[in-house]
């Protein structure tokens, strides 16, 4: 039941009570406690919306930031990585294998806004020992959706 | 100058989805629920798969059976999905669409005269391939008490001194039934009993919506009396793809692929490539194709419940075949208003057999979005009708 409420709203999160239970084969009631209890779990962490901010007259410029740092004694990373998520700017970060060690993903209105988060917040932590910065030029795939296309239906109109 | 045309060809009636078809197609803002094919796009992997073989520069013919490789997934699919033993090397050949399958198989086996079953409700082409061959079609007409299953009494009424084939189309399209084990069973005594055939049409298999599906050829005794069809079109988005196949005992299948051989040569080599590939890692696609129908059948039927439409609750294909008996029209009439008034489309049962006549077949083949629209303006129409007939 999880597993299928999950995979349901994933994509789409608008969808009524009544209409999830229908689809599930399922109550109302169990419907909401399972929604319910997964937030308290925090295995939903929130309903967002996906937006292609190109089409809209807000200026934003999104970053990769590839972040080497140096893990502190008995802290590991998670405490470097959260004096960077605190940031609003911030959007993602993750711990990443590899050559580098957090991946930061942030949201700026210009490419001089990022470059100044960058060398005036980033770069000064103590901990941190090198950053490269990768500007997003276009999306063409976000969380499973792609962007700006809307897909008509090509069949043929009544068949066997 | 001479009548160029065969008789035996000009008596059989074009498909009467087909009239339907081109007011629909005049109608270009018509909402349509009358597709009988899948709504996803094949998935990725497998079109990749194809693409790649056309890179590769394999653009030759296969073996007139198949490609090697495609046999023995397929034997490998059956034994996994369906418990049925099929040797590739002997007993497998790759069709073009099971309807290729359906009619090989019925060229294989009818002598003229021959009696061949169908239950109605069904697919279009069994009674034209049946009259191709020189059989003799007898219908047998399903009925929505018995969830338009196939009943051991119905068989047994209609089986004379020259029945030799019983065609078995479960899951079935139009009406979205399906036969349990038990029903099955039931139907496999009588046919051993009688000492008949099966073509057993499986397209629809992975859309089963009440436990896996269950073949006839994997009942004891049965697989040396059945053809076995099924394909690629539903269960993996690939109509386009023209991708079957079929199999049977050595002796049977040995007959079909002369006629394979001679009229087709060989299944398309780039179908059969993305179909290894299907096969191979398409079992998760298939799943989650599988769970969106059936949320959307369960969607349907709730739809139904709430405008008091009558419908049996069907567990397989992705057809729902509601009963519009209650306004008074024959499922031609209804379907036409309703283009008319409504602009949506769906097929009237008639086009699966007189029997579907005071049904429509509804496919839920669409997004839940188009599904929803639709069935507002379903609703709207079905009021008009009650505040009309009152």
């Amino acid at each position: 039941m999880r597993e299928e409420i999950l995979t349901f709203i994933e994509k789409n999160s608008r969808v009524d009570l009544k209409e999830l239970a229908v689809i599930l084969g399922t109550d109302e009631a169990t419907v909401a406690n399972e929604l319910a209890q997964m937030e308290k779990e925090r295995v939903i962490c929130g309903y967002h919306t996906l937006i292609d901010w190109d089409k809209t007259s807000l200026d934003k410029v999104t970053a990769l930031i590839e972040v080497r740092v140096t893990p502190q004694r008995g802290e590991g990373f998670d405490k470097i990585a959260e004096r960077i998520y605190k940031y609003p700017e911030v959007t993602s970060v993750y711990l990443i294998s590899g050559p580098y060690d957090l991946m930061v993903i942030l949201e700026g209105k210009s490419l001089r806004d990022v470059s100044m988060f960058v060398t005036d917040k980033l770069s000064t932590l103590d901990q941190v020992v090198g950053t490269a910065t990768h500007f997003i030029l276009k999306k063409y795939k976000d969380h499973g959706t792609v962007m700006g296309q809307i897909k008509t239906d090509e069949r043929m109109v009544i068949t066997p | 100058m001479r009548n160029p045309l065969s008789q035996k060809i000009v008596k059989i009636q074009p498909s009467g989805i087909r009239k339907f078809f081109d007011v629909v197609s005049e109608m270009p803002d018509a909402i349509s629920l009358g597709v009988g094919e899948p709504d996803f796009d094949t998935p990725w992997h497998i079109r990749d798969e194809g693409i790649y073989s056309l890179e590769k520069g394999r653009t030759f013919y296969t073996s007139n059976a198949g490609l090697k490789e495609l046999k023995e997934e397929i034997s490998r699919y059956l034994k996994r999905r369906v418990a049925c033993t099929y040797d590739p090397g002997r007993e497998i050949m790759v069709t073009v669409g099971g309807s290729e399958a359906i009619d090989v198989a019925l060229r294989a086996m009818l002598d003229p005269g021959d009696e061949v079953l169908i239950p109605q409700p069904s697919y279009v082409s069994y009674l034209p391939c049946t009259a191709l061959a020189d059989g003799v079609p007898v219908f047998i007409e399903l009925k929505e008490e018995n969830e338009f299953r196939l009943t051991r009494e119905e068989l047994l009424e209609k089986i004379t001194g020259r029945t030799k084939v019983l065609i078995l189309p479960f899951p079935n399209n139009p009406t979205g039934a399906i036969m349990r084990r038990e029903d099955l069973e039931a139907v496999a005594e009588v046919v051993k009993e009688k000492d008949l055939f099966v073509i057993s049409d499986e397209i629809y298999s992975e859309l089963s919506y009440l436990g896996d599906h269950v073949s006839i050829a994997s009942l004891p005794g049965m697989k040396e009396r059945t053809v076995l069809i099924n394909g690629f079109s539903k269960a993996f988005a690939m109509t386009g793809w023209r991708l079957g196949y079929a199999c049977a005992p050595a002796e049977i299948l040995e007959q079909m692929l002369k006629i394979h051989q001679y009229a087709i040569m060989c299944a398309p080599t780039t179908s059969q490539y993305a179909a290894v590939e299907a096969l191979r890692n398409g079992d998760e696609d298939v799943r989650q194709m599988r769970t969106a129908y059936n949320q959307r059948r369960r969607y349907l039927m709730d739809a139904f419940r709430e405008m008091g439409l009558k419908c049996f609750e069907p567990y397989g294909a992705f057809y729902v075949f509601p009963c519009i008996k209650e306004f008074g029209m024959t499922s031609e009439e209804f379907a036409t208003r309703f283009l008319k008034e409504e602009k949506v489309a769906v097929v009237p049962g008639t086009a699966f057999g007189d029997c579907g006549e005071g049904y429509i077949r509804i496919s839920y083949a669409y997004s839940l979005e188009d599904l929803k629209a639709a069935l507002a303006k379903l609703r709207a129409f079905i009021e008009r009708l009650r505040e009309e007939g009152k």
